[in-house]
């Protein structure tokens, strides 16, 4: 059974959001995606600084099996991007909570989290 | 769904389960690429039973044989061995592609793909009704893959039987081949459901890993095997798919279903090569590829774990030059043409 960390809100597809202590909001990959992707071998990172779109593709995430777009849950602008994954993508499969982050948000209008699901309804969509 | 006789096992060992050609089969059991991997190292057991296992019964199984496909039977009737052939049309398509087993005199037995199972039944039949052949369909029949260096060490716990590339051992119950889909050394075992899941829980208790069907498509596209429906279909032939080297002319009297067709298809435009790429990312079927004076299409891609890069098959015009093009979400990549088989070409 894939987990789902009840402090994160998700989009329902499959991206999660942590607002961070200093106002910036980090993101990811849920485990189910992780696991619908299989192995991971390639990720393709924003620049930072640049603008994205709440459920804009804004990176992509590629498993043996497949290429996803991988959507940001805000709007707003990236501060960081977690380059580890560049040469480890497989921290995604690992530790798709914590290690495998994949960008940092400064986001436009906080209240956009609003919009986002919280773990428990994004648990039943993503089992539906 | 149409399920084999270990579906209980893959789902109660983290198999994830999905539609493979109307099969609920297992893809991985965690990470194809530890699997793949463990294949490439040491050995892994696959259930293959999906695939379709025939029997020829009747006094001219050879000449029907002779007749049904383009690779000539007589190479193995001097012993029980195993001769791969693709199975074309009267217009030199390809209808699947198979393994025909000679178990012993007047007495074969064929393997082919699950999805065409129906099709090459009524084909058999059909061809069979002109020679003294029936043909029984073993819809319980069990294959369990034993594949890796370590394969046939492990084999010996149960059978200790020495087998050269492509020959087989057959007792009243089971059949053991030197055949595979991975490269690496191993066996197929054929025998039926109650006698396949002893043999499948005798190499489980061993702690042999399970491999799920996404590595095993990673292991044969790294050894160069094609797979009919992505790299081969009716609408192609064995000169544009790389099997010219299994139309066997040498007994020019022999007739065989496709041999006109075939005369005029040897000056097919397309081939079959490999490609690899050092760029990022994955291109995969379906991608066009182009150089200079040609182009053509992807029919397989994927990451290669043991070259951590990706490797593919694709069909392109002939006079092909070393390097060419493709594209990946709007950036090209160069990629290099070369033999299908990347574990002796990229070693």
């Amino acid at each position: 059974m894939a987990e789902v960390p009840s402090n994160l809100k998700f989009l329902e597809s499959h991206e999660w959001a942590r607002l961070e202590e200093d106002g910036t909001v980090t993101v990811g990959i849920s485990d189910h995606a992780q696991e619908l992707l299989g192995d991971i071998v390639f990720v393709e990172l924003p620049d930072i600084g640049k603008e994205v779109t709440q459920s804009g593709d804004t990176a992509i995430v590629e498993s043996v099996k497949a290429a996803s777009d991988v959507y940001s849950p805000l709007t707003g602008e990236i501060t960081e991007i977690n380059e580890a994954l560049i040469d480890n993508p497989e921290i995604i499969n690992t530790s798709p909570y914590e290690s495998g982050w994949f960008f940092k948000i400064k986001p436009q209008d906080i209240s956009e989290m609003d919009k986002l699901l919280d773990a428990q309804a994004y648990e039943s969509s993503s089992e539906s | 769904m149409n399920k084999t006789y270990l579906n209980k096992f893959h789902r109660a060992n983290k198999g994830h389960l999905v539609d493979f050609a109307g099969w609920e089969m297992p893809i991985n059991y965690g990470s194809q690429i530890n699997e793949h991997n463990l294949v490439r190292a040491d050995v892994g057991i696959f259930d293959v039973s999906h695939m379709a296992v025939f029997d020829l019964y009747g006094s001219k199984q050879t000449e029907f044989l002779e007749y049904l496909i383009p690779n000539d039977v007589n190479k193995i009737l001097d012993s029980k061995r195993a001769l791969y052939s693709p199975l074309l049309n009267e217009n030199g398509g390809i209808l699947d592609d198979l393994i025909v087993y000679h178990l012993g005199e007047n007495n074969f037995r064929i393997i082919s793909n699950c999805g065409t199972r129906e099709q090459n039944f009524a084909w058999f039949k059909k061809i069979a009704s002109e020679f003294d052949v029936q043909i029984d369909f073993k819809s319980d029949a069990s294959i369990i893959a034993l594949q890796g260096p370590n394969a046939i060490k492990n084999l010996s716990s149960l059978y200790n039987v020495d087998l050269e590339k492509f020959h087989l051992y057959q007792d009243d119950e089971v059949m053991i081949a030197r055949t595979g889909y991975t490269g690496e050394l191993g066996v197929e075992i054929i025998s039926s459901a109650g006698k396949g899941l002893k043999i499948w829980e005798h190499f489980i208790s061993k702690d042999i890993q399970p491999i799920g069907l996404a590595a095993r498509d990673t292991l044969r596209l790294e050894a160069g095997f094609n797979l009919y429906g992505s790299d081969m279909t009716i609408e192609n032939n064995p000169y544009d798919s790389n099997l010219s080297w299994t139309i066997d002319q040498s007994n020019e009297a022999r007739d065989f279903i496709g041999k006109k067709a075939l005369e005029h298809l040897q000056e097919s435009e397309n081939c079959l090569v490999g490609f690899y790429t050092d760029e990022r990312g994955v291109l995969r079927s379906g991608t066009k590829v182009s150089f200079e004076g040609g182009e053509g299409i992807i029919t397989s891609g994927t990451w290669s774990p043991t070259f951590k890069k990706n490797i593919g098959f694709c069909r392109i015009t002939k006079n092909f030059p070393e390097t060419g093009v493709s594209t990946l979400r709007d950036k090209e990549i160069n990629l290099h043409f070369c033999e299908t088989n990347f574990l002796k070409y990229l070693k």
